[in-house]
């Protein structure tokens, strides 16, 4: 870990200024992401803005129904937050599906979306990675690539982000709010995370020194008819291998409005409107969730250890939308957890 | 005479504490932080040094360039082979205990890298974090070897096996065949060929591997504080290595935050240590990263090809084993690893090989019972595959071929309660109400499977000495150079000398890991129990002969005359079997006596008479419960009954715990753990705790210890046999045969993860 000065900032344009005003400077947020990587040489920052005196902790509603979550709110405030848990319950499922109660309570909203990837390449400096250094190759292409993506992959790299949370943002079309040196905007959830490309060393399409501020929800929070899926190792403490987010509209048997996202598949989370759109007017049935899946899957490609995904996707796809449009509680790996807290 | 009453047995006195579920005596102290381990010494005047890593699996070092790290404030001194001093010469000198054949890897020798995060530099400064920094950005050059090859399966294809040679203590190689395997195979009605694979595992202790150097400034005397399941171990190979006396290398190791194997040859990071405080005069500190943790010894990757066959009636008639299993280049790391078979099952037509293959990794090492629970995964999946086959309920077609004796010894078992662990494990289970079709037992939409599988491991023992002092204020410390690594050792050195002099355990101490106390070996192979135990119970029986000699010395001594075989210890008295009465308190023998003190040394050792008589192990009985969720390939082994046969119990209590951690052992070994090793770079990858998977508490469900009784008068004064592997072995298989079970597919390549499921 190299030597750095730090910051304690107090508010969003004072962080702005900090981080335009150091080179090498990181945002920090709870830091369960960003100090893990400097203690391995992976970040290594030279300043630090930490961000854990901002105001951005609050939760709030917004005029047009939906919910603003803080930058700086914790994962665990969030997903135990009465509104969230009322409103959104999907989000709220999928962040306790999460790290560990530990984590949850140090993550930031805002750190969640910006956390790197774990492939294993990324954070062992000896080994080739272009997402840590541009154009030194990629490991795991012909490496351990068990928990790689199958899905937007590209010859430089084929990560996957590791959110949980971000899976459910990408269901429930959440809008990130950013504030940077050239003031604010806002980014529509499917467009803050990028697929690799042949620029893999970026993650997202934050602009240098761009501050998220807030993740706003829009008004539907899909409360009757959603599910959270995370297929993983073991029963908690570990990344999805594969996970599916669904928010369903339904009226009886039809299915009305259908978003849906996966995680553990790609570089972002995979969304897939020509899917969802083969759901909207339909009536729910095995069959049409088997076609869903499989359209989902067209162009996707595996490797070495981990083509199971693509199969693993699929079924995924076909039990959460079976779950979210009977809204019942099979004996499945998150009831297990379920009954041991 | 007068009359002799017996003491009623309702009553137990303070004394009476073996085979009582007593709380671990150690147990405030570790959960109250009071308890030190080998990092957490702070030492006055401490530096830190860190230890640099190859990133390459084969080549050499061209250049190491210190001089701009030397250059950093703080920096003390970068050791690498260019600046190491001849230490040493002989291979020999770096052997420790438990090494196997071969040359042992010798830290910062030379400029050759032999397997990937192999140390190749530690950097010594004032603070660890300095340490750390400077180290990343020592520059060190290498010339790679691209020659190199860590896959076993390719190693196998290209016909590098060897048959895997004598070397390492406790190795036992093949049985010999016995009558035609080949002709009975061919000939018998039910076959099973098939290949059995696990994958790299890492033992992944909590506790990093570390030692603490105190520079006692006294010519070269160093107090080393040690991670390490054998501080005497540590002492040999330092002493040997640095041409160091006992004095002067005294190495300290009171508490070990689990080791599971991989503290049983000194690890690098205490050569490491001792080499930089030697050096700089200094008092030093060296411990690993987590990551660095995967640069060790670890469970070999192996390869196990079984041949079974078995008549209608379920009897086997052809049992074959054979294992292939990967050892370093310098090393040739044995495990005993298909006699279990052989021990298991009677069968007329044997055949069993093991062979090694080199691969440019570490040296593997003793994880979890080693060797067994490599051998008892594939063994007991293929028995179960063949009872499928010949139609015999699984543990029926294991009792059919159940043995008194061991037959690749010929010799009888010292007691062997198998069959009864069978019958209150499947008892307990509910096995009875099993409906033997695989996929027939279903609960929601989950398919469920019952599986079961056996275990067998050595009831060992090693020669360890100890000593009892008693003081003139009645209380009593026994020692013994022995370690404790979180199995209770601490706890049954109490019970036992608690009980043989009739004290309260509150009056009695036991001190362990300190090179100055009486010897004893390892602690590992279950043994510690059996070999301190008894070491105690001798020394402290050895104490009692004194006390009743002080105790005949006293005027008027009612005791007189009486031999020691006569008198017992009991509720702080000496007194005659034969009569009560005749009775002394102990706190008068020694007032009486005048002396401050009155101590006594002795040990234990196996009798090799009854070694040769008769064939010692433990054994267990384990009754799996999984769920599956097909669609998902998921399993979740909802209920264990592990029911184990290990001797006489010392304390059901910390025994149950041992049964418990190793079900959780077998249960990861199952369901989770591999080293994922990326054959392209010769590396290692998952190295970490967030990747490299072991079960949480949502994994874990319910698991039912049953300790069986057992009597065995053969194996030692304690008839103790052990209970820290045995409780592992058979999990892994049970939870495959359920699964198999559940879903009529078999997974033979552990772990069985999702992707193997679907
Ligand atoms: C062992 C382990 C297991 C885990 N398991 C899971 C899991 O199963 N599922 C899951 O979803 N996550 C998991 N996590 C990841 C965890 O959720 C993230 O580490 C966490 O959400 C990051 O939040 P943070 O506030 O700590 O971010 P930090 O570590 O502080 O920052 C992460 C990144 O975000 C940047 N940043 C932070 N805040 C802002 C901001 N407001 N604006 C701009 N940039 C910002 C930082 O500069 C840094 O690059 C796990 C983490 C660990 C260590
Ligand atoms: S997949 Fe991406 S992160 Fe992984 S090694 Fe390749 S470039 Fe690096």
């Amino acid at each position: 870990m190299n030597s750095f000065t730090l910051t304690q900032a107090a508010a969003a344009d004072e962080a702005v200024r900090d981080f335009a005003g150091h080179a090498g400077a990181a945002y920090l947020g709870g830091g369960t992401n960003l100090i893990d990587l400097m203690k391995e040489n992976v970040a290594r920052p030279t300043h630090l803005t930490s961000l854990g005196h901002l105001p951005l902790g609050d939760i709030s509603s917004l005029p047009e129904g939906g919910l603003r979550l803080g930058a700086l709110a914790t994962n665990a405030d969030t997903a135990w937050h009465p509104e969230v848990e009322k409103r959104y319950p999907l989000l709220s499922q999928t962040i306790l599906a999460g790290a560990t109660p530990q984590l949850r309570n140090m993550a930031t909203d805002g750190g969640n979306l910006l956390q790197r990837t774990r492939c294993y390449y990324f954070s062992d400096l000896a080994t080739p990675c272009n997402k840590r250094e541009p154009g030194s190759g990629c490991a795991a292409l012909h490496g351990q690539n068990r928990v790689c993506g199958v899905l937007g992959t590209s010859e430089s790299c084929i990560a996957t982000h590791p959110s949980d949370m971000c899976v459910a943002l990408a269901a429930l079309e959440a809008v990130v709010r950013v504030q940077g040196p050239d003031g604010e905007r806002s980014i529509k959830f499917e467009d803050f995370h990028r697929l690799p490309g042949n620029t893999p060393q970026f993650d997202n399409t934050l602009k240098a020194g761009e501050l998220v501020t807030a993740i706003d929800l829009p008004a539907q929070g899909y409360a009757s008819n959603f599910t959270y899926l995370k297929l993983r190792d073991r029963s908690s403490y570990a990344f999805a291998l594969v996970s599916v987010a669904v928010g369903l509209e339904m009226e009886g048997n039809t299915i009305k409005k259908a978003r849906f996202a996966l995680g553990g598949v790609a570089h972002k989370p995979w969304r897939d409107p020509a899917a969802e759109q083969l759901l909207e007017g339909q009536p729910a049935s095995p069959d049409l969730f088997r076609q869903v899946a499989a359209k989902v899957f067209a162009s996707a490609k595996g490797y070495e250890f981990n083509s199971f995904k693509i199969e693993l996707g699929k079924r995924a796809i076909v039990r959460a939308l079976k779950q979210a449009t009977e809204m019942s509680q099979p004996l499945d790996s998150n009831a297990f957890l379920n009954s041991n807290p | 005479m007068s009359q002799t009453i017996a003491t009623p047995p309702t009553i137990r006195l303070d004394s009476d504490v073996i085979g009582r579920p007593v709380s671990r005596t150690d147990g405030a102290a570790k959960v109250s932080g009071a308890a030190k381990y080998a990092a957490e010494y702070n030492v006055p005047n401490l530096w830190h040094g860190y230890i640099v890593s190859s990133p390459i699996a084969k080549g050499k070092i061209t250049k190491i360039d210190a001089a701009a790290v030397l250059a950093i404030p703080g920096v003390q001194q970068v050791f690498s082979h260019e600046n190491v001093p001849s230490l040493a010469w002989f291979d020999r000198s770096y052997k420790d205990d438990i090494a196997p054949g071969g040359s042992p890897f010798r830290p910062l020798h030379n400029a050759d890298v032999l397997f990937s995060m192999q140390p190749v530099a530690l950097v010594v400064a004032e603070t660890f974090e300095l340490a750390r920094y400077a180290a990343s950005v020592l520059r060190i050059e290498y010339a790679v070897d691209e020659d190199f090859n860590t896959d076993l399966e390719k190693a196998r294809a290209a016909g590098k096996g060897f048959d895997a040679p004598k070397g390492k203590p406790g190795f036992l190689p093949p049985p010999k065949p016995k009558g035609d395997a080949d002709k009975a195979f061919k000939a018998a009605p039910h076959q099973v060929e098939a290949a059995y694979t696990h994958h790299t595992q890492h033992h992944n202790p909590m506790e990093m591997f570390a030692s603490t150097v105190e520079w006692l400034g006294d010519g070269k005397k160093l107090k080393i504080y040690d991670k390490t399941q054998g501080a005497g171990n540590t002492q040999q190979y330092i002493s040997k290595i640095f041409g160091l006396s006992k004095e002067e290398a005294w190495v300290i190791s009171k508490y070990t935050g689990g080791a599971f194997g991989s503290g049983l040859r000194p690890q690098y990071q205490s050569f490491l240590a001792v080499l930089a405080a030697l050096e700089l005069a200094h008092s030093v500190r060296v411990s690993m990263t987590r990551q660095q943790m995967f640069s060790m010894g670890h469970r070999a990757h192996t390869i196990q090809d079984l041949k079974l066959a078995a008549d209608d009636q379920g009897y086997l008639q052809a049992l074959e084993h054979h294992a292939f299993a990967e050892t370093s280049q310098f090393e040739n790391e044995t495990e005993t690893v298909v006699n279990w078979s052989g021990i298991l099952y009677k069968c007329a037509n044997t055949k069993f090989s093991y062979e090694l293959a080199k691969v440019d990794v570490n040296t593997p090492a003793d994880m979890r019972a080693p060797g067994a629970a490599t051998g008892s995964f594939a063994i007991e999946c293929a028995i179960d595959e063949l009872a499928y086959k010949a139609g015999v309920d699984p543990l029926e077609f294991r009792r059919l071929n159940y043995t008194y004796r061991d037959p690749t010894e010929d010799k009888p078992f010292s007691s062997k309660r198998l069959l009864d662990c069978y019958q209150e494990g499947a008892t307990r289970f509910g096995w009875d109400q099993r409906t033997p079709e695989p996929r027939s037992m279903r609960e929601g939409n989950m398919l469920v499977g019952w599986g079961m599988a056996t275990g067998c491991w050595d009831a060992a023992m090693q020669k360890t000495a100890a000593k009892a002092s008693l003081t003139a204020a009645g209380h009593l410390t026994v020692s013994s150079a022995t370690n404790d690594i979180g199995t209770g050792t601490y706890t049954i050195m109490t019970q036992v000398a608690a009980q043989t002099l009739g004290l309260p355990m509150a009056d009695v101490t036991a001190v362990l890991g300190d090179t100055t106390l009486p010897p004893a070996p390892v602690q590992g192979g279950s043994w510690t129990a059996a070999s301190t135990g008894s070491a105690v119970q001798a020394a402290c029986q050895e104490l009692g002969k004194k006390l009743l000699k002080l105790a005949q010395k006293m005027a008027d001594s009612p005791l007189k005359g009486i031999a020691f075989e006569d008198v017992q210890f009991v509720d702080g008295h000496l007194r005659a079997n034969e009569d009560i009465d005749r009775s002394v308190a102990i706190a008068d023998v020694l007032a009486t006596s005048g002396e401050a003190t009155v101590e006594a040394e002795s040990g234990a050792e196996p009798n090799p008479v009854n070694m040769l008589k008769y064939s010692m192990h433990s054994h267990n009985a384990v009754f799996v419960e999984v769920k599956v969720d097909e669609d998902l390939g998921t399993v979740h082994v909802t209920r264990v009954v592990n029911a184990v046969a290990a001797g006489r119990v010392l304390n059901p209590k910390t025994a149950r715990s041992q049964v418990l951690g190793g079900t959780v052992w077998g249960i990861s070994m199952a369901l989770m753990e591999e080293t994922f090793l990326d054959n392209n770079l010769g590396r290692y990858m998952n190295h970490n705790y967030a990747e490299y998977h072991v079960p949480v508490n949502a994994d874990i469900h319910k698991i039912d210890v049953i300790l069986v009784e057992e009597e065995d008068d053969h194996l030692n004064p304690l008839g103790v046999k052990g209970i820290g592997e045995i409780g592992m072995l058979g999990v892994a298989a049970a939870v495959a045969n359920a699964v198999y079970h559940a879903t009529g597919k078999r997974v033979r390549d552990l772990p069985l993860t999702i992707d193997k499921l679907l």
